[in-house]
């Protein structure tokens, strides 16, 4: 096929120029599925919501036509009729704050805590020593595993929840920073020598601002993990917030309730996300990510 | 007077006997700049040339102060050398912007920390940035430059601090043929209106002796000096010269030079496996 070839050649393709034409879809499909080269906006848009409509056509098909009973999968309908009850109780608002509170609180404790140490392991190799061997062995136990010594510990409440999330982000966060800023370049560094700088200042001025893009990526992919500890630590001795809401709502066999409870996460997941995105963007304009 | 004694009467910077070991992970070490001996003079823009490997970074890095020597030793301005300072400048192959600062920015961050008051560092800066033409683009970020315009941006930021001596590592070494005749001419007419001693070291042999009032030869590794030969083109010089007979001559000499020791690594190279 001649056609292929120059195809190859010239990336891309001549849209209508070709000697056997073919279906409008297949060279859509051809033109979407190039490795690493961009989309349309409106072919992403289109991707966004082939997918969404997708689940939504199979959840609407199972539930509404009998396929699976309501008792495992409520309707959509259901759903929103449980998530007003649950509004207009008040209970759903107690709940979502609960969970925020605690995963806001042990998150920004392990960030404060994280973050310096994480630059200091990353950049001195006297403190690499110091830490690594602790967090790498720490990191391997399960947070879900550490819960009955904490209650013993703490007791049960909110601190011993702030505790599961520190405990979960602040290792993996360590090592990610870490990461982030072992990977500055030298050669920004003795840059800022050969302009007069001294240790301190190399410190201050360049390494930190360096790292930023990379740290506040690192704080939102653990603010997600977050919320996997939050629910492993509201699902046991818990008497509010999210997790104890679909755990609860299953002693009950209030499926519908359950799917509010994952809906919200989700959704607060991804408000989250969408937060430090933008956040990113307002205060490192500078950022290559960007 | 003999000729030496009027040699070091001018002599900015000397390195006296330089030589660079590097500790091996298992033992062992690579010597990589071996018993060197070079002297730059004032307002003087010396250009080292030498096989890829040969040492030509390291020997810069320890006259800018950030590899220290295994034994020898550099002298600025019958001072010894003994850590980096504001008073070597130097413009690195790889891109050292700071992402997060303008082109003000970055220019003015050795006159800040030199603790000059604002007003004057943005006036420093300013005159840095008219200077290698980039007025205009005071505001941009890095993330928004071409290579060449970073690489004007960060010989802006080395001069603005004033430095007795430019060191250049290769600055051009990454950017395309077209940029790169661009950037050199730029640099002979910064260095017509600013007549800053410069140390540049380069592979690229045609760079060289346009730019240079010397070119040093180096030796494949351990990197000594092998041949030093003047350039007596006249200046102020363009890329117009490159035409001429003169230029040919003493590109030719220093291609003489250099090929003998790129033979040597390729040999070394073939009986290493
Ligand atoms: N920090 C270092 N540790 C170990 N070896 C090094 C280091 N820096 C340079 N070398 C070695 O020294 C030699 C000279 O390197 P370099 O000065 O970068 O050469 P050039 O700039 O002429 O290409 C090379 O063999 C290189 O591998
Ligand atoms: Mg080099």
């Amino acid at each position: 096929m001649p056609d292929r070839n120059l195809q190859a050649n010239t990336r891309r393709p001549a849209p209508r120029a070709q000697t056997r034409p073919r279906s409008r879809i297949v060279s859509a499909l051809d033109d979407a599925l190039r490795p690493h080269e961009p989309v349309s906006r409106r072919t992403y848009l289109s991707g966004v919501i082939l997918s969404t409509a997708v689940i939504a056509f199979v959840w609407i098909l199972l539930s509404y036509g009998g396929i699976v009973p309501p008792l495992f999968l409520p309707s959509p309908s259901d759903v929103v009729r449980a998530a007003v009850a649950l509004f207009r109780e008040g209970s759903l608002l107690i709940h979502a704050r609960a969970s925020l509170s605690v995963i806001v609180t042990g998150w920004a404790l392990a960030v404060v805590a994280a973050v310096p140490l994480g630059i200091l392991m990353g950049t001195l190799k006297f403190v690499e020593a110091l830490v690594e061997p602790v967090v790498d062995f720490v990191r391997y136990l399960p947070v879900s595993a550490m819960i009955p010594l904490l209650i013993l510990y703490i007791g049960i409440g909110t601190a011993e929840k702030v505790a599961v999330i520190f405990i979960g982000t602040f290792f993996q966060l360590v090592l990610l920073v870490a990461d982030v800023s072992a990977n500055v370049s030298k050669d920004l560094l003795d840059s800022a020598y050969t302009l007069g700088a001294k240790r301190g200042t190399v410190f201050s001025r360049v390494l930190v601002p360096a790292t930023l893009p990379g740290v506040m990526d690192n704080l939102r992919i653990t603010m997600g993990w977050a919320w996997t500890y939050l629910i492993v630590a509201e699902l046991v001795a818990s008497d509010r917030g999210l997790g104890y809401l679909i755990l609860d709502s299953m002693r009950g066999l209030y499926t519908d309730r359950i799917f509010v409870g994952l809906f919200v996460i989700g959704l607060l997941g991804l408000g989250f996300d969408i937060i430090f995105k933008q956040l990113h963007r307002i205060l490192l304009p500078w950022s290559p990510k960007i | 007077m003999t000729d030496d004694a009027l040699m070091n009467d001018t002599a900015k910077l000397i390195l006296r006997d330089l030589t660079v070991a590097f500790q091996r992970r298992r033992g062992g070490s690579v010597v990589a700049v071996d018993s060197l001996d070079l002297t730059v003079h004032d307002e003087e823009f010396v250009c080292i040339v030498g096989p890829s490997g040969c040492g030509k970074s390291t020997m810069l890095r320890v006259v800018a102060g950030l590899t220290r020597p295994s034994s020898g030793e550099v002298v600025l301005d019958g001072i010894q050398v003994s850590g980096p300072g504001a008073d070597r400048g130097m413009v690195f192959q790889s891109y050292t912007l700071f992402p997060w600062l303008t082109v003000e920015g970055n220019v003015e961050f050795g006159p800040r920390l030199s603790g000059h008051p604002p007003e004057l560092c943005t006036r420093i800066a300013k005159r840095y940035i008219d200077l290698v033409g980039l007025s205009g683009f005071e505001h941009s970020y890095p993330k928004e430059l071409s290579g060449g315009m970073m690489q004007r941006a960060a010989i802006a930021r080395a001069l603005a601090n004033d430095p007795e001596i430019l060191l250049m590592d290769e600055p051009f070494g990454a950017l395309d043929a077209q940029t790169r005749t661009l950037m050199q001419e730029l640099l002979l007419s910064v260095w017509e209106q600013t007549h800053k001693t410069v140390l540049f070291v380069t592979h690229d042999i045609e760079e060289a002796v346009l730019l240079a009032d010397r070119v040093y030869v180096m030796t494949a590794r351990p990197g000594r000096i092998k041949r030093e030969i003047k350039v007596s083109l006249p200046r102020p010089r363009t890329v117009g010269v490159l035409d001429s007979e003169e230029f040919l001559h003493f590109r030719r000499e220093v291609h003489q030079s250099i090929r003998e020791e790129s033979l040597k690594v390729l040999a070394a190279r073939e009986d290493g496996g």
